[in-house]
């Protein structure tokens, strides 16, 4: 399968605090690819980096083209949702709405409608709750959201950033079985970023381990599992 | 009865123009938290331009529309080239800037159009309309004018595409920026939408207060007043407290305290709401975690 997503010696840092030192990743087209790592590992500046929200050097490929260097809206352009850490729901409109901004920069109006209730079908709830301000929508529903937020770009690549943070099992196993039938059904390429190892890796194809801004193991999924010591650092068994 | 009911009516016709104001204010500071007050000098400007036209030979009608728009261009300009290199600049060098703003928008006025007061035309017949004994048809029709540009505004934001991108704009730059809103046009876009109301309401109080470049400088101390008093982040409080103030200032000035200290109830409304209800009537408690 074609690469979609070329990291090289990625560097990324806030003002003086430097925080990546050089990552090296790929992910393949239609995969999900997991980044794992603690707190502070610096898989959320990784996401973060990608889109153009902090200083970065380095190369970054999406389909073959460097896009470092371009600004965070143009980079949404290319097709690449990113579902951020904390959510990023505009608390203040309606579930509605912020669904419509997820397609802002779609200009094919008629299937956006119908895209519409695409993403109702996965998460029912969400039409329930259409007209009400997302800011009083549940820590769950407003995950939901955001990843309805995403699809409504009809993406070719999603950054999920912790989808299961702050949610209750139940709900993160929701989520994450949508989030496999969305890249099985719709072909969409997903770099999930999680501290949940155990589940992220029962997800996704390849997985990289991230400690103190360096890749420090990378495989797939299985290989990573077998891995005497994440098993016994992230896993816990 | 009679005089009071008719200076409530007249409070509620300057109180349209106090609104427009406000919610020209109220859309900046909702977009960047910062309180522009060169609003009504950049306003006074505008209808200066107004005169201009209609000097130049241009109709009323045809005058009204370029002015706002060209108010509008002139507010995206000003934006792009004074605002945008402080935007992250401490809030001082802001306000110094927007003060700076209002020094020069005046001077300039002053300059080309001399400091001699001026008439500006009403695009209202002169007889009252409908035969009614308590409002002059200009005031009337500037209620009017000021309603159209609230539906108008109120339709752009609640129903357009660009409205839509602009509210998700201010409030969480962000994630706006994350499904490709480019922020920095929709406060270019605020700025210019907030001159154009401006312009609107310069050109509805200068057959009141007469043409010269210090006319605003009490409507914006109102406009202040019916921000704060609204909520500084309701656009519909910033309207609410636009008429509220217009009738108050009206009915204060005529039987109460005389017209010398009319604009001490301005002052007087600020100091209070700031001490006693920061948040206006319709304004958002902001809770911050720790």
């Amino acid at each position: 399968m074609a690469v979609l997503l070329q990291v090289s010696k990625l560097h990324a840092a806030y003002g003086p605090t430097r925080v990546l030192h050089g990552i090296d990743f790929a992910l393949e087209e239609g995969s999900i690819t997991a980044l794992l790592g603690a707190n502070g590992a610096g898989k959320t500046t990784t996401l973060r980096a990608l889109c153009a929200m902090v200083q970065t050097s380095g190369e970054i490929r999406f389909d073959g083209a460097r896009i470092d260097g371009r600004a965070t809206e143009d980079i949404v352009r290319l097709g690449i949702a990113h579902v951020p850490d904390g959510r990023g729901t505009f608390v203040n409109l309606s579930t509605e709405e912020n669904l419509r901004l997820g397609a802002y920069v779609r200009k094919d109006r008629q299937a956006v409608e119908q895209d519409f209730e695409r993403v109702y079908a996965y998460f029912p709830r969400l039409k329930e709750r259409r007209h009400q301000q997302a800011g009083t929508l549940s820590g769950g529903e407003q995950q939901m959201l955001a990843v309805s937020r995403a699809l409504m770009l009809r993406p070719r690549l999603m950054l999920l950033d912790e989808p299961s943070f702050g949610l209750a099992p139940l709900i993160v196993r929701e989520i994450f079985e949508i989030m496999r039938a969305i890249n099985q059904s719709e072909k969409v390429s997903i770099l999930l970023v999680e501290q949940n190892a155990a589940m992220a890796l029962d997800l996704a194809d390849r997985a990289y381990l991230i400690e103190t801004g360096r890749v420090v193991l990378s495989g797939t999924s299985d290989e990573i599992k077998q891995d005497e010591a994440v098993r016994r650092s992230y896993l816990g068994y | 009865m009679d005089a009071l009911l008719h200076q409530v009516l007249a409070g509620l016709a300057t109180g349209g123009i106090y609104a427009s104001v406000a919610l020209a204010l109220v859309m900046i500071y909702q977009a960047t938290h910062h309180l522009n007050f060169a609003q009504g000098e950049l306003a006074m400007f505008c209808t200066y331009l107004a005169w201009s036209l209609i000097n130049a030979g241009f109709g009323y009608w045809p005058a009204f529309l370029l002015t706002v728009g060209l108010a509008f261009v002139l507010g995206v300009v000003i934006e792009r080239v004074v605002v945008r290199p402080v935007e992250n600049s401490p809030v001082l060098a802001v306000v110094v800037v927007f003060i700076g703003l209002l020094v020069i928008l005046k001077s300039v006025t002053g300059w080309i159009y001399s400091y001699t007061i001026k008439t500006f035309p009403s695009p209202f017949p002169p007889a009252p309309l409908f035969g009614n004994k308590y409002m002059s048809s200009h005031e009337i029709g500037a209620i009017g004018i000021t309603l159209v540009v609230l539906v108008l505004l109120y339709s752009f934001f609640r129903f357009t595409p660009l409205g839509l991108a602009m509210r998700a704009a201010a409030q969480n730059p962000a994630s706006a920026k994350l499904v490709g809103i480019r922020v920095g046009w929709m406060l270019a876009l605020g700025w210019g939408l907030a001159a154009a109301i401006g312009a609107v309401a310069g050109m509805m109080v200068a057959p009141i207060v007469f043409l010269d470049p210090n006319m605003m400088a009490g409507v914006l101390l109102y406009a202040f007043a019916a921000a704060l008093v609204g909520g500084v982040d309701s656009p519909g409080g910033a309207v609410f407290g636009g008429f509220l103030v217009g009738v108050l200032e009206n009915v204060l000035g005529a039987f109460v305290i005389g017209n010398e200290l009319k604009l001490a109830v301005a002052l007087v409304l600020i100091i209070g709401v700031l001490v006693v209800k920061p948040t206006g009537f319709f304004g958002t408690v902001h809770v911050t975690r720790v």
